[in-house]
């Protein structure tokens, strides 16, 4: 094993996260990326997504809502506009706003406005399924 | 000597003062309160936002993008980031002395200066002055938000793109401590490259790859970071502030307190005195009329 990386997750409210850990998997706009120890150095922009991290065996999962990347063979930066912890999400209000997005979504709107509910559609259904994988 | 009642009234008139300075430390140390816990949560984004930018400068070439570029130019801006309002110690006071100094430093090297301004304390002092004023903003730190650093940012990015200023530096009173502040010239364009020694290079890597491409990354991440370096300037200002404010004011209800005891003594040593005077006289009347 060549070492571990220090991943941190960083809001404008707060720092989320500051762990070493062994494995990243981020949502990346052009796809899921993954970084062990030693990647290369890169830098993109992050789209809605799950973000998942190893230590030992054990997977953690993190949902981020747009932001920034930094990647570096032993550090991992993460620039999230909103990001939470698994644990923190409430199952139940996540799937309550994924009923309400759909709906919006059904009545139709002005196309900004369907534009939005799909936004908050698409990040109440990231919180929901987060939530869920812990439970289980 | 003063008469009895103009001294009764100048004690009234310190405890009034007294109360109302009592007042405003308290005003002042409920909002550093709140001041203090934004500032020191939004500090770690805005670190870690520039120093991303401190060590993309180092990788990129400057001309990928109109804001990394670095010119030649001598044209000097600086930004003096004051409070809306007084009585907050020398915290106003710090800042323009060393607005001042920085101004005539440059002109000394025969840079073309001009000022822009937060808060209304130092558009009261650069009113009346001879440089160049090119923007300012009032009113911002009462319900400071957001929007007023992306509206610092835009514009300030906008000049730079446009060839306002060359270089821009902020004067602002950094938290250090809810007594404590400490004046920082900080330059916010052109971007401060990472300085490295070899070592460090090595381990960080060479160029980045980027995902999307560098253009559109950059053009998100750019005008993004000044953002939020003009909020947590603007953060940093505020809290400093309330900071500032507790600390004269309780000075102040101190001072008060010292000169209600003072004048207090002295109006019952004069009442003592005049009840003596008037002792003697009866005294005095009743020895005549034996």
């Amino acid at each position: 094993m060549a070492g571990k990386l220090l991943l941190e997750v960083i809001t404008p409210e707060h720092l989320l996260l500051s762990k070493q850990v062994d494995e990243v998997i981020a949502p990346g706009t052009d796809g899921e990326f993954g970084v062990l120890p030693g990647h290369a150095a890169f830098l993109t922009t992050l789209k809605i997504g799950e973000l998942q991290y190893k230590i030992g065996d054990t997977w953690s999962y993190m949902a981020v809502l747009w932001g920034y990347a930094e990647v570096n063979p032993t550090k991992v930066t993460i620039l999230a506009e909103i990001a939470e912890k698994a644990e923190n999400i409430n199952v139940e209000r996540a799937a309550q706003k994924v009923a309400e997005a759909e709906q919006r979504l059904q009545t139709g709107g002005l196309p900004s406005d369907l534009k939005e509910a799909q936004i908050s559609l698409e990040k109440a259904r990231l919180r929901k399924k987060i939530a869920e994988r812990t439970r289980r | 000597m003063p008469s009895l009642q103009s001294l009764r009234r100048k004690i009234t008139s310190v405890k009034n003062t007294q109360k109302i300075t009592k007042a405003m430390k308290m005003v002042a140390a409920a909002k550093l309160k709140r001041a203090q816990d934004r500032i020191l949560s939004a500090r770690p984004y805005a670190h870690k936002m520039r120093e991303i930018l401190a060590n993309l400068s180092r990788r990129v070439n400057r001309s990928a993008h109109p804001l990394l570029q670095k010119r030649t130019g001598n044209k000097i801006e600086i930004l003096v980031v004051t409070s809306d309002r007084g009585l907050c110690g020398g915290f106003n006071t710090n800042i323009v002395r060393k607005a001042v100094e920085t101004l005539r430093e440059h002109e000394g090297h025969g840079h073309k200066v001009a000022v822009s301004l937060v808060g209304r304390k130092s558009r009261d002092f650069f009113r009346r002055r001879n440089w160049a004023l090119r923007q300012q903003w009032t009113e911002v730190f009462d319900k400071l938000s957001f929007e007023h650093a992306l509206d610092i940012g835009q514009d300030l990015t906008e000049h730079f793109v446009k060839g306002t200023f060359d270089e821009l530096y902020v004067i602002y009173n950094e938290f250090k401590s809810a007594i404590q502040q400490r004046v920082i010239v900080e330059r916010l364009f052109p971007i401060e490259a990472l300085e490295t020694d070899g070592t460090a290079a090595a381990t960080l890597g060479g160029s980045y790859e980027y995902e999307p491409d560098e253009e559109e990354l950059l053009e998100a991440l750019l005008p993004k970071h000044f953002q939020i370096q003009a909020y947590r300037i603007l953060l940093e200002s505020s809290a400093a502030e309330q900071g500032a404010r507790m600390a004269a004011m309780d000075g102040a209800t101190r001072n008060a307190g010292e000169l209600i005891k003072k004048v207090t003594l002295h109006y019952n040593k004069t009442r003592q005195t005049a009840i003596t005077k008037e002792l003697m006289d009866i005294v005095g009347g009743a020895e005549a009329l034996k």
